[in-house]
C-alpha cells in the first residue's frame, strides 16, 4: 500500500508528472523511503511500535530480494530497489502477527503478485494492500494489522499530518488525501446517524496511526491510481464510500479491502478505456 | 525466449504455492490440535498421566460470582468497564492442615465466600460468621481480589482486601474470626485496584503490602463526576491508579513508601507478583500492566529500580493480565509468563513467556519471549494462569484461563472495540463515545488451555483431553493439593460464572514432594511468619527446580503456600535446599517422597 512517490520501476512507464521546484535536492523517489523510515524511527524511538527489528528486517530484506530475482527474470535488469523497500518497510509497520514467517510470506505475496497480476503490462493492485488483504483473509489466526502503534496521542497525530500534507503537496496529489479525508468525515457523520453509535466514535479510525498511513500512502500510489485527476478523485471517493458500506457491516479492516476492491476495479476500467481509445485511434488512422 | 517463459511460469507457481502457505501452515496446525481428544479419565490417564473432574457442586461449593453495576453513566458500556472482580485465594486461615478458598463478590451487598476445607471432600463457607463476607457494602466499593499473609506474625494469615473502593486489610484472630484493622493500618480511604501482594521487600522478617491501581484512585465508579475514566491510549496508557508500597512498622500500622523506594507508575495495574528473579535474596517485583508494557522493579532491599526496558520485558506494549513465576526448564531460574489478548483476524498481541536468555544474570538479566517456541503463545483473551505440576512429572505445567464478555453468542463488539481502541486520546479516553455494548460478546465462550510442559521447551494443550471444559469467562487461576494426596488441583473465579473446582486425579507411579515452611520472625529478624519469599530447590534425579512462596501471583490470586514438586517415576532426591527470606540457608538431605515436609526456619 505504501508505494507512491517512488520511481517508476516496471514499464510502462506511469505518465510524467509536472515537475515539481526542486526545494531541496532529494530525488522523488527517496522521499516515500525517507519519510516512512523516519516515521518508523521516530515512531519506534519514542512509543516503541516494532515489536522486533528483526521482523521488520526480515519483511524488507525479502521484498527487496524478491524484486531483484523477479526484475531479473522479467525484465533482465535489477529493478531499483526503492519501491521494494518501501513494500517491505510497510508490511513491517502495518503487520502485527508473533510470528516471523507472516512478515516474509506477505512481502512475498505483494512483491510477486506485482509481477503475476498484470493487465497490458501494468499491475493493477498496490502491492503491499494486496499482500496484508491477503494475509488478513487467508490467516486471520496469525496476523492483525496495526492499528494504535504509536499511541492515540495528538502530538506524533499532527507532526505526521503536517509532514505528510507537505510531501503530498509537494508530489501534486494532495487532492487525494484531501477528497478521501474529506469523504469518511461525511460517511462517518452519516454512519453515526445510521447505527446510533457517537459520532466521535464513528471518526476515532481516521485519528489513528494506521490511517496517517493509509491517507498519505496507500491510497495515494501512483502506479495502481488512475491518471486524471478527476479520476483520482472519484476513485478514492468511491473508496472511502466501499469502506463505509463495509463499515456498516462491521469490517474491522474496511479501509484495506475497500483499496483492495476499488483500486483494481478502477484500473481496469481505466486500461478498457485507453484500449478502446487505441482502438478507435488505429482505426482512425486506417480509414 | 523458452527459457524465459518457463521462469515466468515458475514464477506463477510460486505464487500460488505462496498463497496456499497460510493453508497448509493452518492444516499443520489443525493436525497437531486434532490430538486432543474428548474427555475421557481412562484415556488421559494413560495418555497424559492425569485427569480433572470439575466437583464444586459435590464439594458443596454453589458460589456464583456476580458483577459490579457501576455509574448509570457507563451503562452502554457496563459489560466492558465491570468486567473484573471474580478472584480466588488459597488459605489454611485456622491451621488445621487443610487448604481452604476464599472468593470475591463484586455486586453491591453481595457477599464474599470462605470455603472451609471439612477434610471430608466437602467445603462449608463459613465468611459470614467469621465476619469477611459482607464487604461490599453500599459506599464502601466492591470487592476484586484478596490476598493473605500473616502481617503481624502470629502465625495465622490475615487478610488482605483488595477492592474498588475502600481496601480491607482483616486481622485473622486466631482462625476464630476476623477483624477489620484498616483504619489503624492506615490504608488509603479510596483506590481501584485489582492486584495486591505481601512480600517482604526490605527483609525485615514484617510482611508488607504493594497495592497497584488500575482506574484512578479519583474516581468513585458509582458516583462519576466525569465519564473520562477510560485509559488514554490502548497501548500506552499513563492515567491509570497508583501504586502503592505499604512498608510495615510492626505495630499494626504501615507506611506508604513508594515514591521512597523508587516506584512511580500510572499505568493500569493487573497483575503483580515478585520473587527473587537475580538470586539477591530480595524480592523484585514484576507487574502485567493492562493497556501498555509490563514493568519489572529490581529491588536491592532498600529501592526499587525499573529495568523493564533493559531486560526486554518492557518493550512491546500489549495488555498485560497476569503474572506468574516457574521454573520451567528445571534449571533453578523463573520464567514469567504474562497474559494478553488474541482474536484471531483482529488482535494478535499473543501471551508472553519470558524465559532468561542464556548467560545472562544478575543485574544484566536479559528476557526473551519464547511463549511461540514454547507453544503458549495463544490462549484467546486469556486471564489468570499459574504454573504446576499437574501430573506429577517434575516439570511445571501451565494452567490457563480466559474468556472476556459472553453474551450473545452471534453478535460481536469487536468491531466497535477495535475502530474506538484506535483512535485518538480525547475520545478513547471518554466513556461516552464508546458504542454501546447491546448484548454483544467481546471474546466470550472461550476455551480454556492447559499446557503440560514436556521438560524440553515443548508445551502442549490438553485441557480438553483432560476434562477442562468449561467456557465461563475465566479470572482467576489458584492451585493447591486441597485434599493433601500429592496432587495439584486447580479452582477457577469465573466473572459472572460459577466458581470451578477442578479435582485433579493423577496416574500411579509418578511421585511428588511438598514443603509447608514457616519463619521464626522475631525483633526484626529471621523471616516472616508466612514465608512468603522462601525459596526451596530442590535437586533430583540429577536436576533441579525452585519454587517459591507467593505472596500473590497469577490474576487477582494466590496459590497455597504449600510448595508442591513433581518428581516422576522412580525419583531419587538428592536434597532440599531452603532459603529464607532472612537469608538463612536450610538443606534436608535426601527427603523421603510421597510426604509434606513441614519446616520451621531454624533459630
Amino acid at each position: 500500500m505504501i508505494q507512491q512517490m517512488r520511481a517508476p520501476a516496471l514499464p510502462p512507464q506511469a505518465p510524467a508528472q509536472s515537475k515539481p521546484k526542486p526545494w531541496f535536492s532529494l530525488d522523488n523517489r527517496y522521499i516515500a523511503p525517507a519519510f516512512i523510515t523516519c516515521i518508523l524511527l521516530v515512531g519506534h524511538l519514542s512509543f516503541g511500535i516494532l515489536e522486533s527489528y528483526q521482523k521488520t528486517l526480515l519483511a524488507i530484506v525479502t521484498s527487496i530480494a524478491l524484486e531483484l530475482v523477479l526484475g531479473q527474470i522479467f525484465f533482465h535488469k535489477w529493478v531499483h530497489p526503492a519501491s521494494a523497500y518501501i513494500s517491505g518497510i510497510s508490511v513491517g509497520i502495518l503487520l502485527r502477527s508473533p510470528a516471523f514467517w507472516p512478515y516474509a510470506l506477505c512481502s512475498a505475496i505483494s512483491i510477486t503478485s506485482k509481477y503475476v497480476l498484470r493487465v497490458k503490462g501494468r499491475h493493477i493492485w498496490n502491492p503491499s494492500n494486496f499482500g496484508i488483504s491477503v494475509m488478513l483473509f487467508l490467516a486471520p489466526d496469525t496476523v492483525a494489522t496495526l492499528s494504535i502503534q504509536w499511541g492515540n496521542y495528538l502530538l506524533p497525530m499532527l507532526v505526521i499530518w503536517v509532514l505528510g500534507s507537505v510531501i503530498i503537496w509537494r508530489l501534486h496529489r494532495f487532492h487525494i488525501t484531501g477528497i478521501y479525508v474529506a469523504s469518511f468525515i461525511a460517511f462517518a457523520l452519516l454512519r453515526s446517524g445510521i447505527t446510533g453509535s457517537p459520532w466521535l466514535s464513528e471518526l476515532a479510525p481516521i485519528t489513528g496511526p494506521m490511517y496517517q498511513l493509509f491517507i498519505f500512502f496507500m491510497i495515494t500510489d501512483p502506479k495502481t491510481t488512475v491518471r486524471s485527476k478527476r479520476g483520482q478523485c472519484l476513485v478514492v471517493f468511491l473508496v472511502a464510500l466501499v469502506e463505509a458500506v463495509l463499515r456498516l457491516f462491521q469490517i474491522v479492516y474496511a479501509p484495506f479491502y475497500a483499496l483492495f476492491m476499488v483500486g483494481p476495479t478502477a484500473m481496469l476500467i481505466e486500461i478498457w478505456l485507453d484500449s478502446r481509445r487505441a482502438n478507435a485511434a488505429k482505426l482512425a488512422v486506417a480509414q | 525466449m523458452t527459457g524465459n517463459r518457463i521462469a515466468r511460469a515458475l514464477v506463477g507457481i510460486f505464487f500460488i504455492a505462496l498463497l496456499a502457505t497460510p493453508f497448509v501452515i493452518k492444516r499443520m496446525s489443525a493436525a497437531r490440535d486434532a490430538g486432543q481428544s474428548k474427555p475421557d479419565a481412562s484415556t488421559a490417564l494413560a495418555r497424559h498421566g492425569f485427569y480433572l473432574q470439575e466437583v464444586s457442586h459435590a464439594a458443596g461449593i454453589n458460589f456464583i460470582h456476580q458483577a459490579p453495576k457501576l455509574d448509570p453513566q457507563l451503562d452502554a458500556i457496563m459489560p466492558e468497564v465491570a468486567s473484573m472482580g471474580a478472584s480466588v485465594s488459597i488459605v489454611d486461615f485456622d491451621r488445621d492442615g487443610w487448604p481452604d478458598i476464599y472468593v470475591t463478590n463484586s455486586a453491591i451487598g453481595s457477599k464474599n465466600a470462605l470455603y472451609r476445607n471439612m477434610h471430608d471432600g466437602t467445603f462449608k463457607d463459613v465468611a459470614a460468621e467469621l465476619g469477611i463476607a459482607d464487604v461490599n457494602q453500599p459506599g464502601t466499593g466492591v470487592s476484586t481480589g484478596a490476598v493473605w499473609g500473616d502481617f503481624d506474625n502470629d502465625g495465622y494469615e490475615d487478610l488482605f482486601l483488595i477492592k474498588w473502593g475502600r481496601p480491607e486489610l482483616f486481622h485473622n484472630d486466631h482462625g476464630h474470626g476476623f477483624t477489620s484493622v484498616t483504619g489503624q493500618a492506615g490504608l488509603p480511604p479510596w483506590l481501584n485496584a485489582n492486584t495486591a501482594i505481601w512480600l517482604d521487600y526490605d527483609g525485615d522478617g514484617l510482611l508488607d503490602l504493594f497495592i497497584g491501581g488500575y482506574y484512578s484512585e479519583d474516581i468513585d465508579l458509582w458516583h462519576l463526576t466525569t465519564t473520562r475514566i477510560m485509559p488514554d491510549s490502548f497501548e500506552y496508557a499513563r492515567n491509570g491508579g497508583r501504586k502503592y508500597l505499604f512498608h510495615n512498622l510492626g505495630n499494626g500500622k504501615f507506611e506508604e513508601v513508594s515514591a521512597r523506594v523508587g516506584i512511580d507508575s500510572h499505568r493500569w495495574a493487573l497483575a503483580a507478583a515478585a520473587a527473587d528473579l537475580r538470586g539477591t535474596g530480595h524480592p523484585d517485583l514484576f507487574l502485567s500492566n493492562d493497556y501498555g508494557v509490563s514493568e519489572l522493579y529490581f529491588n536491592d532491599g532498600k529501592r526499587f529500580h525499573e529495568v523493564g526496558q533493559q531486560t526486554g520485558v518492557g518493550f512491546a506494549p500489549k495488555s498485560g493480565m497476569n503474572t506468574a513465576f516457574g521454573d520451567i526448564l528445571n534449571q533453578g531460574r523463573y520464567s514469567v509468563y504474562v497474559s494478553n489478548i488474541s482474536e484471531d483476524g483482529i488482535l494478535i498481541q499473543g501471551n508472553n513467556l519470558w524465559v532468561p536468555q542464556e548467560g545472562t544474570a544478575g543485574d544484566t538479566i536479559k528476557y526473551q519471549n519464547l511463549a511461540r517456541d514454547f507453544g503458549v503463545e495463544l490462549g484467546g483473551w486469556s486471564f489468570g494462569a499459574q504454573f504446576g505440576d499437574l501430573n506429577n512429572d517434575g516439570t511445571l505445567d501451565l494452567y490457563l484461563t480466559n474468556g472476556y464478555i459472553s453474551l450473545d453468542r452471534n453478535r460481536s463488539y469487536w468491531y466497535d472495540f477495535s475502530k474506538v481502541a484506535g483512535g485518538n486520546s480525547t475520545i478513547i479516553g471518554d466513556a461516552k463515545n464508546w458504542p454501546a455494548f447491546e448484548g454483544r460478546s467481546l471474546s466470550g465462550y472461550q476455551t480454556k488451555r492447559l499446557w503440560l510442559n514436556d521438560g524440553a521447551g515443548k508445551f502442549v494443550d490438553v485441557a480438553q483431553s483432560v476434562g477442562v471444559t468449561d467456557t465461563y469467562d475465566g479470572r482467576s487461576v489458584a492451585l493447591a493439593d486441597l485434599w493433601n494426596r500429592g496432587v495439584l488441583d486447580v479452582v477457577v473465579a469465573n466473572q459472572s460464572g460459577p466458581l470451578l473446582l477442578y479435582k485433579n486425579t493423577v496416574a500411579p507411579g509418578n511421585q511428588w514432594i511438598e514443603f509447608e515452611l514457616e519463619g521464626t520472625s522475631s525483633n526484626h529478624s529471621g523471616s516472616n511468619r508466612s514465608a512468603i519469599g522462601a525459596q526451596v530447590t530442590l535437586f533430583w534425579n540429577g536436576q533441579r527446580q525452585v519454587q517459591e512462596v507467593s505472596g500473590g501471583s497469577g490474576f487477582a490470586a494466590q496459590n497455597d503456600r504449600r510448595l508442591h514438586f513433581g518428581l516422576g517415576r522412580n525419583p531419587h532426591i538428592e536434597k532440599a535446599v531452603i532459603r529464607w527470606p532472612s537469608g538463612k540457608t536450610q538443606t534436608v538431605n535426601k527427603p523421603t517422597a510421597n510426604q509434606l515436609l513441614k519446616m520451621k526456619e531454624p533459630a
